[in-house]
């Protein structure tokens, strides 16, 4: 259960201002695929536009097409919630609902659209996302207490939990690990290897580290200056991109030597 | 000879002179002594000897704290003799109202019967016998007081759905349109509005809507929520406001349509600033006079139907006993129980205070590991 994306010309809008323009990219099915590049070169913007996350914003606006397995997300009479429920999302900061317990967040997907599910049915999704977020072991003895209880990295495992939750086909993280510490880092890393098993994972970091670790093919995104719109420069396979890439701007970002 | 000495210092190079502890206490003291002293001078008074006292206090504490320690502690006091003393200053009128009440109320208040009865066939003939033979004071604020709860009860019903629902269209939809700029404006003008134009107001509409001369509860319940809907968007909307926008994406990202994610999510998470805020807004309108004088008018008799007949409250009830006493040669009896009225009514708002404040706890977002 998982599908690949494909971005035709896609501009992206905040009101007038073009924040990022003419991306060209195909995301393949259970890979990892990581954005890198300078902050505001509109990766996380970019992101938000796979699962129209980003006309959440007023007055932001997507020109072009994004192919869900053949399905534009853009087309019209497309439901933004249908898109969602099919490409889920872990943010930056770990935002577990404070008014619900564990077990409550992990439901939230189900609970919060007043879908039926039986107490057996709740109990094995809630044991099999937690399993599936490597948090089952740390929190089974207190899922009736307050998500915001736990620790950071804790916590976001447990928004990557309430995601796989609803069985998304495409995961996206938006710079899931730039709150938290290096252990819960490798945690959450070890757990993007899992999950490209079964979905296909997007994932925006500013450690390039990060990036070679998880990745399979990366992208580099780059803004020629403020006020100008950011730009895909490269897209390949990640070693191809950290050791040679075609690009000058790539190989001056990767080694460090940039700007 | 590389030997150096260590020079002998009496004191660290660190630190200052300082006042002793008790500086204040003596300076307060002495204080209380010359301003007394002053006052007998001229004529002694209580509020006098205070204020002259308080001045010669904040003079001697800075002057002395000048000498000893340097000009950066003397304004240090300076600052802390201002700020303590216009919290004193806040404080004496609220303490005097409550004092005054409680003193005046109580003996109205103790008084059998008097939440349990009404002024029903309760006449000056009685109020004289209570003054001049010592016969037990009859009459009550039952009726008042029903009337006051039924009215606030209804006020509140029609207010909380449109004060709520404005503020979520303002938060949540208004995007900063023509229509929530207009919106927010209108709410403030009428957080504004004077109390009796609101009664008029309502007097007026029903007046056009049912026919001349309508005083019921219900007439008074709409009068209190014009002014009470303003004091609840503004106060849900400020609660509204800092739900973290996280939450929502969280919820949308999850595919939750907005009006779910609003209900389950946004609403759970501010509900017990918003349950204050409107407890807070009732407290505003349970003691409001002017409105329900021209809405419900007066009444002796318990009527707990607040869409016919006039209906009494707790501040009209005030109103009249002290402007039109029961037995207008003997006012006392009617004093009395004005001053027992009134206490019930800061009693009640204390009260809806404490609700606030426990409602809000027992919604908050819960904590702990």
């Amino acid at each position: 259960m998982s599908k690949r994306i494909d971005v035709k010309d896609l501009n992206v809008y905040y009101s007038k201002f073009l924040a990022v323009e003419d991306v060209n990219i195909n995301i393949e099915a259970k890979s990892v695929t990581a954005f890198i590049g300078p902050s505001g070169c509109g990766k996380s913007t970019f992101l938000r536009t796979l699962n129209r996350m980003h006309e959440v914003i007023p007055g932001a606006r997507v020109e072009g097409e994004v192919l869900l397995d053949g399905d534009n997300l853009y087309g019209p009479g497309v439901d933004p919630v249908t898109v969602r429920s099919q490409i889920g999302m872990v943010f930056q900061r770990p935002n577990p609902f404070p008014t619900m317990s564990i077990r409550d967040n992990v439901l939230a997907g189900v609970k919060l659209n007043n879908t039926k599910i039986s107490k057996g049915e709740a109990d094995v999704l809630v044991e099999r996302s937690l399993q599936g977020a490597n948090l089952w072991n740390e929190v089974k003895d207190r899922l009736g207490k307050p998500g915001s209880g736990l620790s950071g990295g804790q916590q976001q495992r447990l928004c990557i939990a309430r995601a796989i939750a609803v069985e998304p086909q495409v995961i996206l993280m938006d710079e899931p690990c730039s709150a938290l510490d290096p252990i819960s880092t490798l945690a959450i890393e070890d757990l993007i290897n899992e999950l490209k098993d079964q979905y296909t994972v997007v994932i925006v970091t500013h450690n390039m580290q990060q990036a070679a670790r998880v990745s399979d093919k990366t992208a580099f995104f780059n803004i020629a200056g403020t006020g100008k719109p950011g730009k895909l420069i490269e897209f390949g396979d990640t070693p191809t991109i950290f050791s040679n890439p075609t690009e000058k701007a790539t190989e001056d970002y990767v080694s460090g030597r940039f700007g | 000879m590389t030997s150096t000495l260590t020079p002998v210092r009496k004191r660290s190079a660190l630190t200052k002179g300082q006042l002793p502890k008790a500086a204040p206490y003596i300076v307060l003291a002495v204080a209380l002594v010359l301003g007394a002293a002053i006052l007998a001078l001229i004529g002694f008074n209580a509020f006098g000897w205070g204020i002259v006292s308080a001045i010669l206090f904040a003079a001697g504490l800075v002057g002395w704290s000048l000498v000893v320690e340097g000009a950066r502690k003397a304004k240090d006091k300076l600052a802390t003799c201002l700020v303590v003393g216009s919290f004193l200053v806040a404080l004496l009128p609220l303490f005097s109202v409550i004092w005054t009440v409680l003193v005046n109320g109580l003996p109205g208040l103790l008084d059998p019967g008097f939440l349990t009865t009404s002024m029903n066939g309760v006449t000056g003939a009685f109020d004289n016998k209570t003054v001049e033979e010592g016969a037990p004071l009859l009459g009550g604020i039952y009726h008042a007081l029903m009337g006051t709860l039924l009215i606030t009860v209804l006020a509140t019903i029609i207010s909380v759905p449109v004060g709520l629902l404005t503020a979520i269209y303002l938060v949540e939809y208004g995007e900063d349109r023509a229509l929530a700029r207009a919106i927010t404006f209108f709410v403030d003008v009428m957080t504004g509005i004077p109390s009796i134009v609101a009664g008029l107001f309502a007097a007026a509409a029903f007046f056009a809507l049912v026919g001349p001369g309508t005083k019921t509860g219900a007439v008074a319940a709409v009068a209190l929520s014009v002014l009470m809907i303003p004091v609840v968007v503004r106060s849900s909307e400020e609660m509204l406001k800092i739900v973290p926008n996280e939450l929502r994406e969280a919820a949308y990202a999850l595919g939750v349509r907005k009006w779910r994610t609003i209900l389950k999510v946004v609403l759970p998470t501010a509900i017990s600033g918003i349950a204050s805020g409107i407890t807070l807004a009732i407290a505003r309108v349970i003691g409001e006079t002017a409105p329900i004088l021209v809405t419900a008018g007066f009444a002796t008799t318990i009527n707990t139907n607040v869409f016919s007949g006039w209906m009494a409250s707790l501040p009209t009830f005030i109103y009249t006993q002290i402007l039109n006493p029961t037995s207008p040669s003997n006012p006392d009896p009617s004093s009395q129980r004005a001053w027992g009225a009134a206490l019930v009514l800061i009693i009640l708002v204390m009260l809806l205070n404490l609700g606030a404040r426990l409602i809000a706890r027992m919604f908050a977002p819960k904590t702990g590991r």
